[in-house]
Protein backbone atom coordinates (compact mmCIF):
# COMPACT_ATOMS: atom_id res chain seq x y z
CA UNK A 1 0.00 0.00 0.00
CA UNK A 2 1.38 3.68 -1.23
CA UNK A 3 1.38 6.56 1.32
CA UNK A 4 -1.14 8.33 -0.52
CA UNK A 5 -3.70 5.32 -0.69
CA UNK A 6 -3.15 4.81 3.51
CA UNK A 7 -4.27 8.17 3.46
CA UNK A 8 -7.28 8.38 1.42
CA UNK A 9 -8.51 4.55 1.41
CA UNK A 10 -10.54 4.61 4.70
CA UNK A 11 -12.44 7.49 3.81
CA UNK A 12 -14.41 5.57 1.39
CA UNK A 13 -16.23 4.29 3.86
CA UNK A 14 -19.09 6.48 5.07
CA UNK A 15 -18.75 6.24 8.58
CA UNK A 16 -14.96 7.23 8.73
CA UNK A 17 -15.93 10.79 6.16
CA UNK A 18 -18.25 10.95 8.98
CA UNK A 19 -15.89 10.69 11.81
CA UNK A 20 -13.16 13.01 10.15
CA UNK A 21 -15.72 15.71 9.93
CA UNK A 22 -16.82 14.88 13.75
CA UNK A 23 -13.26 14.88 14.44
CA UNK A 24 -12.49 18.70 12.43
CA UNK A 25 -15.71 20.12 14.18
CA UNK A 26 -14.85 19.06 17.51
CA UNK A 27 -11.20 19.88 17.12
CA UNK A 28 -11.81 23.52 16.53
CA UNK A 29 -14.43 23.94 19.36
CA UNK A 30 -11.75 22.22 21.98
CA UNK A 31 -8.80 23.67 20.73
CA UNK A 32 -9.75 27.11 20.36
CA UNK A 33 -11.52 27.85 23.54
CA UNK A 34 -8.37 25.96 25.19
CA UNK A 35 -6.40 28.73 24.94
CA UNK A 36 -8.39 30.36 27.50
CA UNK A 37 -8.25 26.72 29.55
CA UNK A 38 -4.62 26.51 29.52
CA UNK A 39 -4.03 30.01 30.17
CA UNK A 40 -6.18 30.81 32.94
CA UNK A 41 -5.21 27.33 34.68
CA UNK A 42 -8.95 26.11 34.33
CA UNK A 43 -7.69 22.49 33.34
CA UNK A 44 -9.02 20.68 36.69
CA UNK A 45 -12.67 22.02 36.21
CA UNK A 46 -12.11 20.97 32.33
CA UNK A 47 -11.32 17.10 33.12
CA UNK A 48 -14.42 17.49 36.12
CA UNK A 49 -16.48 19.11 33.10
CA UNK A 50 -15.84 16.01 31.43
CA UNK A 51 -16.43 13.82 34.28
CA UNK A 52 -19.52 15.15 35.84
CA UNK A 53 -21.59 15.07 32.54
CA UNK A 54 -21.14 11.25 32.45
CA UNK A 55 -24.94 10.38 34.28
CA UNK A 56 -26.50 12.69 32.03
CA UNK A 57 -25.37 10.48 28.93
CA UNK A 58 -26.37 7.73 31.01
CA UNK A 59 -29.91 8.65 31.91
CA UNK A 60 -30.58 9.81 27.82
CA UNK A 61 -29.01 6.43 27.10
CA UNK A 62 -31.23 4.46 29.25
CA UNK A 63 -34.37 6.09 28.25
CA UNK A 64 -33.20 6.63 24.36
CA UNK A 65 -33.45 10.03 24.39
CA UNK A 66 -30.40 11.80 22.05
CA UNK A 67 -27.10 11.30 24.56
CA UNK A 68 -25.52 14.45 22.83
CA UNK A 69 -28.56 16.35 24.30
CA UNK A 70 -28.26 14.71 27.80
CA UNK A 71 -24.44 14.97 28.11
CA UNK A 72 -25.31 19.17 27.55
CA UNK A 73 -27.67 19.75 29.98
CA UNK A 74 -25.70 18.03 32.30
CA UNK A 75 -22.76 20.08 31.36
CA UNK A 76 -24.55 23.14 31.74
CA UNK A 77 -25.95 22.31 34.93
CA UNK A 78 -22.44 21.71 36.17
CA UNK A 79 -20.73 24.77 34.37
CA UNK A 80 -23.32 27.06 36.42
CA UNK A 81 -22.77 24.72 39.57
CA UNK A 82 -19.44 25.02 39.55
CA UNK A 83 -19.65 28.94 39.06
CA UNK A 84 -21.79 29.16 42.11
CA UNK A 85 -19.94 27.23 44.27
CA UNK A 86 -16.73 29.14 43.48
CA UNK A 87 -18.54 32.35 44.50
CA UNK A 88 -19.17 31.33 47.99
CA UNK A 89 -16.57 30.89 50.10
CA UNK A 90 -17.49 27.60 52.93
CA UNK A 91 -15.37 25.59 50.57
CA UNK A 92 -12.13 26.28 48.46
CA UNK A 93 -12.79 25.59 44.83
CA UNK A 94 -10.68 23.07 43.81
CA UNK A 95 -11.96 20.74 46.75
CA UNK A 96 -15.84 21.81 45.71
CA UNK A 97 -15.36 20.74 42.23
CA UNK A 98 -13.50 17.35 43.13
CA UNK A 99 -16.04 16.71 45.32
CA UNK A 100 -18.95 17.20 42.47
CA UNK A 101 -16.69 15.81 39.78
CA UNK A 102 -16.16 12.51 41.79
CA UNK A 103 -19.91 12.35 42.98
CA UNK A 104 -21.53 12.72 39.32
CA UNK A 105 -19.26 10.26 38.04
CA UNK A 106 -20.19 7.64 40.74
CA UNK A 107 -23.19 8.25 40.19
CA UNK A 108 -23.11 7.63 36.07
CA UNK A 109 -21.35 4.41 37.15
CA UNK A 110 -23.98 3.26 39.37
CA UNK A 111 -26.83 4.18 37.09
CA UNK A 112 -24.83 2.54 34.09
CA UNK A 113 -23.71 -0.89 36.44
CA UNK A 114 -27.41 -1.38 36.64
CA UNK A 115 -28.06 -2.18 33.21
CA UNK A 116 -24.76 -4.09 32.36
CA UNK A 117 -24.17 -3.01 28.97
CA UNK A 118 -20.49 -3.40 28.86
CA UNK A 119 -19.99 -1.84 25.70
CA UNK A 120 -22.08 1.08 25.53
CA UNK A 121 -20.43 1.59 28.57
CA UNK A 122 -16.60 1.75 27.26
CA UNK A 123 -18.22 4.21 24.73
CA UNK A 124 -19.17 6.88 27.02
CA UNK A 125 -15.41 6.29 28.91
CA UNK A 126 -12.97 6.00 26.23
CA UNK A 127 -14.97 7.17 22.92
CA UNK A 128 -16.75 5.84 19.86
CA UNK A 129 -15.60 8.46 17.00
CA UNK A 130 -16.59 6.28 14.28
CA UNK A 131 -20.36 5.39 15.37
CA UNK A 132 -20.97 9.17 15.07
CA UNK A 133 -24.74 9.57 14.11
CA UNK A 134 -25.67 12.28 11.25
CA UNK A 135 -27.62 13.97 13.91
CA UNK A 136 -24.89 14.39 16.13
CA UNK A 137 -22.52 15.48 13.48
CA UNK A 138 -25.14 18.68 13.25
CA UNK A 139 -25.61 18.96 16.83
CA UNK A 140 -21.66 19.48 17.00
CA UNK A 141 -21.78 21.63 13.73
CA UNK A 142 -23.88 24.00 15.73
CA UNK A 143 -21.87 23.35 18.66
CA UNK A 144 -18.80 24.37 16.89
CA UNK A 145 -20.64 27.40 15.62
CA UNK A 146 -21.81 28.61 19.03
CA UNK A 147 -19.05 28.67 20.46
CA UNK A 148 -16.92 30.40 17.51
CA UNK A 149 -19.26 33.19 17.61
CA UNK A 150 -19.20 34.07 21.42
CA UNK A 151 -15.53 33.89 20.92
CA UNK A 152 -14.87 36.08 18.41
CA UNK A 153 -17.79 38.87 19.98
CA UNK A 154 -16.86 39.03 23.70
CA UNK A 155 -13.00 38.86 22.07
CA UNK A 156 -11.87 41.87 23.77
CA UNK A 157 -13.77 41.34 26.59
CA UNK A 158 -12.63 37.53 27.47
CA UNK A 159 -9.02 38.47 27.10
CA UNK A 160 -9.15 41.38 29.49
CA UNK A 161 -11.00 39.40 32.02
CA UNK A 162 -8.42 36.88 31.76
CA UNK A 163 -4.97 38.82 32.46
CA UNK A 164 -6.39 41.98 34.35
CA UNK A 165 -9.67 41.12 36.20
CA UNK A 166 -8.93 44.85 38.42
CA UNK A 167 -9.37 46.51 35.61
CA UNK A 168 -12.17 44.92 34.04
CA UNK A 169 -14.57 45.24 37.62
CA UNK A 170 -12.71 48.82 37.49
CA UNK A 171 -14.46 49.60 34.27
CA UNK A 172 -17.85 47.91 34.88
CA UNK A 173 -16.85 44.41 33.53
CA UNK A 174 -18.52 41.14 35.63
CA UNK A 175 -15.45 38.94 35.59
CA UNK A 176 -17.48 36.46 37.49
CA UNK A 177 -19.92 36.51 34.59
CA UNK A 178 -17.77 36.26 32.01
CA UNK A 179 -16.08 32.88 33.39
CA UNK A 180 -19.57 31.57 33.47
CA UNK A 181 -19.78 32.12 29.95
CA UNK A 182 -16.60 30.21 29.31
CA UNK A 183 -17.98 27.62 31.44
CA UNK A 184 -20.76 26.67 29.90
CA UNK A 185 -18.67 27.21 26.87
CA UNK A 186 -16.50 24.68 27.47
CA UNK A 187 -19.42 22.17 28.73
CA UNK A 188 -20.93 22.53 25.64
CA UNK A 189 -17.40 21.89 23.68
CA UNK A 190 -17.05 18.47 26.21
CA UNK A 191 -20.01 17.38 24.73
CA UNK A 192 -18.43 16.14 21.10
CA UNK A 193 -15.05 15.48 23.06
CA UNK A 194 -17.09 12.96 24.65
CA UNK A 195 -18.37 11.44 21.42
CA UNK A 196 -14.23 11.80 20.01
CA UNK A 197 -12.29 10.26 22.83
CA UNK A 198 -14.43 9.76 25.96
CA UNK A 199 -15.34 10.63 29.38
CA UNK A 200 -11.63 9.62 30.33
CA UNK A 201 -9.75 11.84 27.51
CA UNK A 202 -11.84 15.13 27.25
CA UNK A 203 -9.74 17.53 28.72
CA UNK A 204 -6.96 16.25 26.51
CA UNK A 205 -8.23 18.12 23.65
CA UNK A 206 -9.13 20.98 25.69
CA UNK A 207 -5.21 21.37 27.03
CA UNK A 208 -2.75 19.29 24.90
CA UNK A 209 -3.72 21.39 21.89
CA UNK A 210 -3.22 24.53 23.52
CA UNK A 211 -0.67 23.85 25.55
CA UNK A 212 1.35 22.97 22.77
CA UNK A 213 0.36 26.27 21.07
CA UNK A 214 1.30 28.34 24.07
CA UNK A 215 4.79 26.40 23.46
CA UNK A 216 5.20 28.36 20.29
CA UNK A 217 3.65 31.93 20.14
CA UNK A 218 3.21 34.49 22.22
CA UNK A 219 -0.26 35.86 20.74
CA UNK A 220 -3.80 35.14 21.52
CA UNK A 221 -5.44 35.20 18.59
CA UNK A 222 -2.44 33.28 17.05
CA UNK A 223 -2.35 30.95 20.03
CA UNK A 224 -5.91 29.43 19.22
CA UNK A 225 -5.22 29.11 15.59
CA UNK A 226 -1.99 27.56 15.53
CA UNK A 227 -3.91 25.02 19.08
CA UNK A 228 -6.89 24.78 16.50
CA UNK A 229 -4.61 23.62 13.80
CA UNK A 230 -2.72 20.97 15.97
CA UNK A 231 -5.93 19.09 17.07
CA UNK A 232 -7.29 19.07 13.71
CA UNK A 233 -4.02 16.62 12.94
CA UNK A 234 -3.53 15.17 15.71
CA UNK A 235 -7.44 14.03 15.34
CA UNK A 236 -7.27 12.64 11.48
CA UNK A 237 -3.83 11.11 11.94
CA UNK A 238 -5.20 9.45 15.16
CA UNK A 239 -8.12 8.32 13.86
CA UNK A 240 -6.44 7.13 10.41
CA UNK A 241 -3.74 5.31 12.50
CA UNK A 242 -6.30 3.59 14.64
CA UNK A 243 -8.15 2.57 11.40
CA UNK A 244 -4.62 0.84 9.92
CA UNK A 245 -4.04 -0.77 13.85
CA UNK A 246 -7.04 -1.44 14.35
CA UNK A 247 -6.71 -0.05 18.38
CA UNK A 248 -8.65 2.31 20.15
CA UNK A 249 -9.28 5.62 18.11
CA UNK A 250 -10.13 7.83 21.39
CA UNK A 251 -6.54 6.95 22.91
CA UNK A 252 -5.20 7.39 19.52
CA UNK A 253 -6.29 10.49 19.25
CA UNK A 254 -5.12 11.58 22.63
CA UNK A 255 -1.66 10.16 22.02
CA UNK A 256 -0.85 12.19 18.67
CA UNK A 257 -1.87 15.35 20.62
CA UNK A 258 0.66 14.28 23.51
CA UNK A 259 3.21 13.90 19.98
CA UNK A 260 2.11 17.22 19.02
CA UNK A 261 3.02 18.59 22.40
CA UNK A 262 6.77 17.28 22.33
CA UNK A 263 7.37 18.09 18.99
CA UNK A 264 6.50 21.89 20.09
CA UNK A 265 8.43 21.52 23.29
CA UNK A 266 11.74 20.26 21.05
CA UNK A 267 10.87 23.08 18.42
CA UNK A 268 11.16 25.73 21.21
CA UNK A 269 14.24 24.23 23.30
CA UNK A 270 15.71 24.67 19.68
CA UNK A 271 15.08 28.13 18.90
CA UNK A 272 15.63 29.44 22.24
CA UNK A 273 18.96 27.88 22.09
CA UNK A 274 19.23 29.23 18.03
CA UNK A 275 18.51 32.52 19.49
CA UNK A 276 21.45 32.42 22.34
CA UNK A 277 23.67 31.84 19.43
CA UNK A 278 22.93 34.20 17.22
CA UNK A 279 20.70 37.12 19.17
CA UNK A 280 18.87 38.62 16.59
CA UNK A 281 19.60 42.54 17.22
CA UNK A 282 16.61 44.84 17.74
CA UNK A 283 14.45 42.01 18.86
CA UNK B 1 -29.48 65.40 31.32
CA UNK B 2 -28.79 61.59 31.57
CA UNK B 3 -25.85 59.83 30.49
CA UNK B 4 -25.32 55.73 30.19
CA UNK B 5 -22.25 53.77 30.56
CA UNK B 6 -21.19 51.24 28.00
CA UNK B 7 -20.41 48.62 30.74
CA UNK B 8 -22.69 47.59 32.73
CA UNK B 9 -25.78 49.88 31.79
CA UNK B 10 -26.35 52.20 34.83
CA UNK B 11 -27.43 55.42 33.32
CA UNK B 12 -26.88 58.59 35.64
CA UNK B 13 -27.92 62.21 35.95
CA UNK B 14 -24.92 64.45 34.75
CA UNK B 15 -23.63 66.36 38.59
CA UNK B 16 -22.39 69.66 38.44
CA UNK B 17 -19.65 69.92 36.13
CA UNK B 18 -17.93 72.46 39.08
CA UNK B 19 -17.99 69.15 41.32
CA UNK B 20 -14.97 68.69 42.99
CA UNK B 21 -12.44 65.31 41.06
CA UNK B 22 -13.24 63.71 44.90
CA UNK B 23 -15.05 64.48 47.77
CA UNK B 24 -14.73 61.81 50.67
CA UNK B 25 -16.59 62.71 53.99
CA UNK B 26 -15.93 60.42 56.71
CA UNK B 27 -15.50 57.41 54.80
CA UNK B 28 -15.08 54.21 56.62
CA UNK B 29 -13.94 50.89 54.96
CA UNK B 30 -13.78 47.24 56.83
CA UNK B 31 -12.37 44.41 55.75
CA UNK B 32 -14.67 41.21 56.42
CA UNK B 33 -13.41 39.73 59.16
CA UNK B 34 -11.16 42.22 60.62
CA UNK B 35 -11.50 43.66 63.97
CA UNK B 36 -10.10 47.42 63.28
CA UNK B 37 -11.56 49.21 60.34
CA UNK B 38 -8.85 49.45 57.61
CA UNK B 39 -10.46 53.16 56.82
CA UNK B 40 -11.72 54.62 59.64
CA UNK B 41 -14.07 58.45 58.80
CA UNK B 42 -11.96 59.51 56.13
CA UNK B 43 -12.23 63.25 54.99
CA UNK B 44 -10.27 64.59 51.70
CA UNK B 45 -11.60 66.62 48.81
CA UNK B 46 -9.45 66.92 45.71
CA UNK B 47 -10.38 70.00 43.62
CA UNK B 48 -9.74 69.25 39.57
CA UNK B 49 -6.25 69.41 38.79
CA UNK B 50 -4.84 68.43 41.63
CA UNK B 51 -2.19 65.94 42.34
CA UNK B 52 -2.55 64.10 46.03
CA UNK B 53 0.57 62.04 47.56
CA UNK B 54 -0.92 59.71 50.31
CA UNK B 55 2.01 58.70 52.59
CA UNK B 56 2.15 56.11 55.30
CA UNK B 57 3.54 53.02 57.11
CA UNK B 58 2.52 49.50 54.81
CA UNK B 59 -1.25 48.96 56.28
CA UNK B 60 -2.32 52.44 56.94
CA UNK B 61 -5.02 51.93 54.31
CA UNK B 62 -3.79 53.94 51.31
CA UNK B 63 -4.67 51.44 48.71
CA UNK B 64 -7.66 50.96 50.59
CA UNK B 65 -8.73 54.03 49.94
CA UNK B 66 -7.64 53.95 46.24
CA UNK B 67 -9.31 50.78 46.08
CA UNK B 68 -13.23 52.01 47.36
CA UNK B 69 -12.21 55.07 45.07
CA UNK B 70 -12.10 53.16 41.89
CA UNK B 71 -15.21 50.80 43.09
CA UNK B 72 -13.44 47.95 44.20
CA UNK B 73 -14.39 48.25 48.02
CA UNK B 74 -17.88 48.34 48.91
CA UNK B 75 -17.81 51.94 51.78
CA UNK B 76 -19.61 50.95 55.11
CA UNK B 77 -19.88 54.15 56.24
CA UNK B 78 -19.50 58.12 54.67
CA UNK B 79 -20.09 59.10 51.70
CA UNK B 80 -17.73 59.20 48.58
CA UNK B 81 -18.41 61.30 45.26
CA UNK B 82 -16.49 61.37 42.44
CA UNK B 83 -16.91 64.22 40.54
CA UNK B 84 -20.19 64.99 42.26
CA UNK B 85 -21.47 61.25 41.59
CA UNK B 86 -21.74 57.89 43.60
CA UNK B 87 -18.43 55.69 42.90
CA UNK B 88 -19.61 53.55 39.72
CA UNK B 89 -21.48 56.09 37.87
CA UNK B 90 -18.48 57.60 35.72
CA UNK B 91 -16.31 54.71 35.74
CA UNK B 92 -14.69 55.59 32.51
CA UNK B 93 -13.46 58.59 33.93
CA UNK B 94 -11.59 56.74 36.52
CA UNK B 95 -8.28 54.89 36.05
CA UNK B 96 -7.01 52.82 38.27
CA UNK B 97 -3.38 51.50 38.55
CA UNK B 98 -3.17 48.45 40.64
CA UNK B 99 -0.05 47.28 42.29
CA UNK B 100 2.39 45.37 39.21
CA UNK B 101 1.73 41.96 40.80
CA UNK B 102 -2.16 42.04 40.44
CA UNK B 103 -1.63 41.95 36.29
CA UNK B 104 -1.00 37.98 34.44
CA UNK B 105 2.35 39.12 32.85
CA UNK B 106 2.79 35.92 31.54
CA UNK B 107 -0.54 36.33 29.44
CA UNK B 108 -0.38 36.35 25.71
CA UNK B 109 -0.51 39.70 25.07
CA UNK B 110 1.25 42.66 23.67
CA UNK B 111 2.19 45.95 25.24
CA UNK B 112 -0.11 48.21 22.48
CA UNK B 113 -3.31 45.75 23.24
CA UNK B 114 -2.77 46.14 27.37
CA UNK B 115 -2.70 49.89 26.30
CA UNK B 116 -5.28 49.99 23.57
CA UNK B 117 -7.66 47.98 26.33
CA UNK B 118 -8.12 51.42 28.46
CA UNK B 119 -10.06 52.24 25.42
CA UNK B 120 -12.75 49.35 26.39
CA UNK B 121 -14.83 51.92 28.81
CA UNK B 122 -15.60 54.08 25.60
CA UNK B 123 -16.41 50.96 23.30
CA UNK B 124 -18.60 48.62 25.48
CA UNK B 125 -20.00 45.46 24.55
CA UNK B 126 -19.62 44.07 21.11
CA UNK B 127 -17.41 47.52 19.48
CA UNK B 128 -14.20 46.65 17.95
CA UNK B 129 -11.36 49.09 18.74
CA UNK B 130 -11.06 51.81 15.62
CA UNK B 131 -7.87 53.10 14.10
CA UNK B 132 -8.95 56.44 16.66
CA UNK B 133 -8.29 53.67 19.64
CA UNK B 134 -5.52 52.41 18.71
CA UNK B 135 -3.88 55.85 17.57
CA UNK B 136 -4.82 57.01 21.39
CA UNK B 137 -3.10 53.60 22.53
CA UNK B 138 0.19 54.80 20.33
CA UNK B 139 0.37 58.19 21.66
CA UNK B 140 -0.29 57.16 25.12
CA UNK B 141 2.73 54.75 24.52
CA UNK B 142 4.67 57.74 22.82
CA UNK B 143 4.57 60.17 25.50
CA UNK B 144 5.43 57.11 28.40
CA UNK B 145 8.49 57.12 25.92
CA UNK B 146 8.50 52.93 25.19
CA UNK B 147 6.58 53.47 21.81
CA UNK B 148 9.78 50.92 20.58
CA UNK B 149 8.72 48.00 23.13
CA UNK B 150 4.91 47.99 21.85
CA UNK B 151 4.90 44.50 19.85
CA UNK B 152 6.79 43.17 22.69
CA UNK B 153 4.77 40.53 25.09
CA UNK B 154 3.85 42.22 28.61
CA UNK B 155 6.22 39.74 30.51
CA UNK B 156 9.19 40.86 28.27
CA UNK B 157 9.31 44.24 29.95
CA UNK B 158 11.55 45.20 32.92
CA UNK B 159 8.97 46.62 36.19
CA UNK B 160 9.84 50.33 34.99
CA UNK B 161 8.85 49.80 31.71
CA UNK B 162 5.71 47.64 32.83
CA UNK B 163 4.82 50.52 34.91
CA UNK B 164 4.88 52.46 32.04
CA UNK B 165 2.43 50.67 29.75
CA UNK B 166 -0.13 50.78 32.93
CA UNK B 167 0.46 54.71 32.90
CA UNK B 168 0.38 54.65 29.39
CA UNK B 169 -2.87 52.77 29.58
CA UNK B 170 -4.07 55.20 31.99
CA UNK B 171 -3.43 58.11 29.60
CA UNK B 172 -5.07 56.32 26.49
CA UNK B 173 -8.11 55.74 28.68
CA UNK B 174 -8.36 59.81 28.54
CA UNK B 175 -9.33 59.37 32.65
CA UNK B 176 -10.03 62.81 34.33
CA UNK B 177 -9.52 60.96 38.21
CA UNK B 178 -6.30 59.12 38.07
CA UNK B 179 -5.61 56.66 40.61
CA UNK B 180 -1.78 55.50 41.19
CA UNK B 181 -0.81 52.45 43.67
CA UNK B 182 2.88 52.90 43.90
CA UNK B 183 3.96 53.37 40.54
CA UNK B 184 7.33 54.38 41.72
CA UNK B 185 7.83 51.30 43.97
CA UNK B 186 10.96 49.72 43.00
CA UNK B 187 11.42 51.14 39.31
CA UNK B 188 14.65 52.70 37.50
CA UNK B 189 15.14 56.73 37.37
CA UNK B 190 14.41 57.33 33.82
CA UNK B 191 10.91 55.64 34.53
CA UNK B 192 10.96 58.29 37.68
CA UNK B 193 11.47 61.19 35.50
CA UNK B 194 8.98 60.14 32.63
CA UNK B 195 6.38 59.31 35.32
CA UNK B 196 6.70 62.56 37.85
CA UNK B 197 6.60 64.46 33.66
CA UNK B 198 3.47 62.77 33.01
CA UNK B 199 2.14 63.57 36.57
CA UNK B 200 2.87 67.17 35.45
CA UNK B 201 1.03 67.03 32.31
CA UNK B 202 -1.85 65.50 33.79
CA UNK B 203 -2.00 68.41 36.15
CA UNK B 204 -1.63 71.31 33.71
CA UNK B 205 -4.77 69.42 31.39
CA UNK B 206 -6.66 70.00 34.93
CA UNK B 207 -6.89 66.52 35.58
CA UNK B 208 -6.52 64.71 39.48
CA UNK B 209 -3.87 61.94 40.05
CA UNK B 210 -3.90 60.54 43.66
CA UNK B 211 -0.55 58.55 44.05
CA UNK B 212 0.33 56.38 47.04
CA UNK B 213 4.16 56.78 47.35
CA UNK B 214 6.89 55.67 49.35
CA UNK B 215 9.18 57.97 47.49
CA UNK B 216 9.19 60.44 49.70
CA UNK B 217 12.29 62.83 48.11
CA UNK B 218 10.02 64.13 45.61
CA UNK B 219 7.32 64.81 47.87
CA UNK B 220 7.70 69.24 47.09
CA UNK B 221 8.47 68.71 43.09
CA UNK B 222 5.84 66.36 42.75
CA UNK B 223 2.17 67.01 44.58
CA UNK B 224 0.47 70.21 45.17
CA UNK B 225 -0.69 67.88 48.55
CA UNK B 226 0.08 65.54 50.88
CA UNK B 227 -2.12 62.91 53.47
CA UNK B 228 0.11 61.25 55.87
CA UNK B 229 -2.35 58.35 56.98
CA UNK B 230 -2.00 55.83 59.76
CA UNK B 231 -4.11 53.41 61.19
CA UNK B 232 -6.83 54.24 58.70
CA UNK B 233 -6.47 57.99 59.79
CA UNK B 234 -4.98 61.12 58.72
CA UNK B 235 -2.14 62.35 60.67
CA UNK B 236 -0.97 65.00 58.77
CA UNK B 237 -2.30 67.04 56.19
CA UNK B 238 -0.26 69.16 53.26
CA UNK B 239 3.26 68.55 51.87
CA UNK B 240 5.26 70.51 54.07
CA UNK B 241 3.38 68.77 57.52
CA UNK B 242 3.60 65.54 55.89
CA UNK B 243 7.52 66.30 54.66
CA UNK B 244 7.97 67.20 58.19
CA UNK B 245 6.00 63.70 60.14
CA UNK B 246 8.15 61.75 57.37
CA UNK B 247 11.26 63.22 58.84
CA UNK B 248 10.53 63.47 62.46
CA UNK B 249 9.00 59.24 62.01
CA UNK B 250 12.71 58.48 60.18
CA UNK B 251 14.55 60.37 63.11
CA UNK B 252 12.81 58.51 65.75
CA UNK B 253 12.45 55.39 63.84
CA UNK B 254 9.09 53.74 65.48
CA UNK B 255 9.34 54.74 68.88
CA UNK B 256 7.37 57.58 67.72
CA UNK B 257 4.99 56.05 66.39
CA UNK B 258 4.84 53.46 69.53
CA UNK B 259 4.66 57.52 71.82
CA UNK B 260 1.89 58.87 69.53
Amino acid sequence: MNAIDWFLAPFQHTFMRTAALAGVLVSLTCASLGAYVVLRRMAFIGDALAHTVLPGLVIAYLNRWNMAVGAMLAGIATALGIGWLSRRREVREDTAIGILFTGMFALGILLMSSVRSFRDFTHMLFGYIVGVTDAQLRLFALIALVVLAVLILLHKELELTSFDPTHAQVIGLRADRLRDVLLVLMALAVVGAIQAVGVVLTSALLIVPAAAAAMLTRRLVPMMALSSAIAIVATLVGLLVSYHLDVSSGATIVLTCIVCFLAAWVLRALRERLSRTWPVSGA
Amino acid sequence: MRFCLPYGGRCSELPPTDAPALAAHGVTVRYPGAARAALDGLDLVAPRGTRVALVGPNGAGKSTLLKAIAGLLPVAAGSLLVFGAPVGAFRHRVAYLAQRGELDWHFPISVRRLVLTGRYPHLGWLRWPTRADWRRADEALERLQILDLAERQIGELSGGQQQRALLARALAQEADLLLLDEPLNAVDAATREVVSAVLRDLQRQGRTVIVATHDLDRLQADFDDALFLMDGRVVARGVGAVGERVHHELLGNHRVAVAA
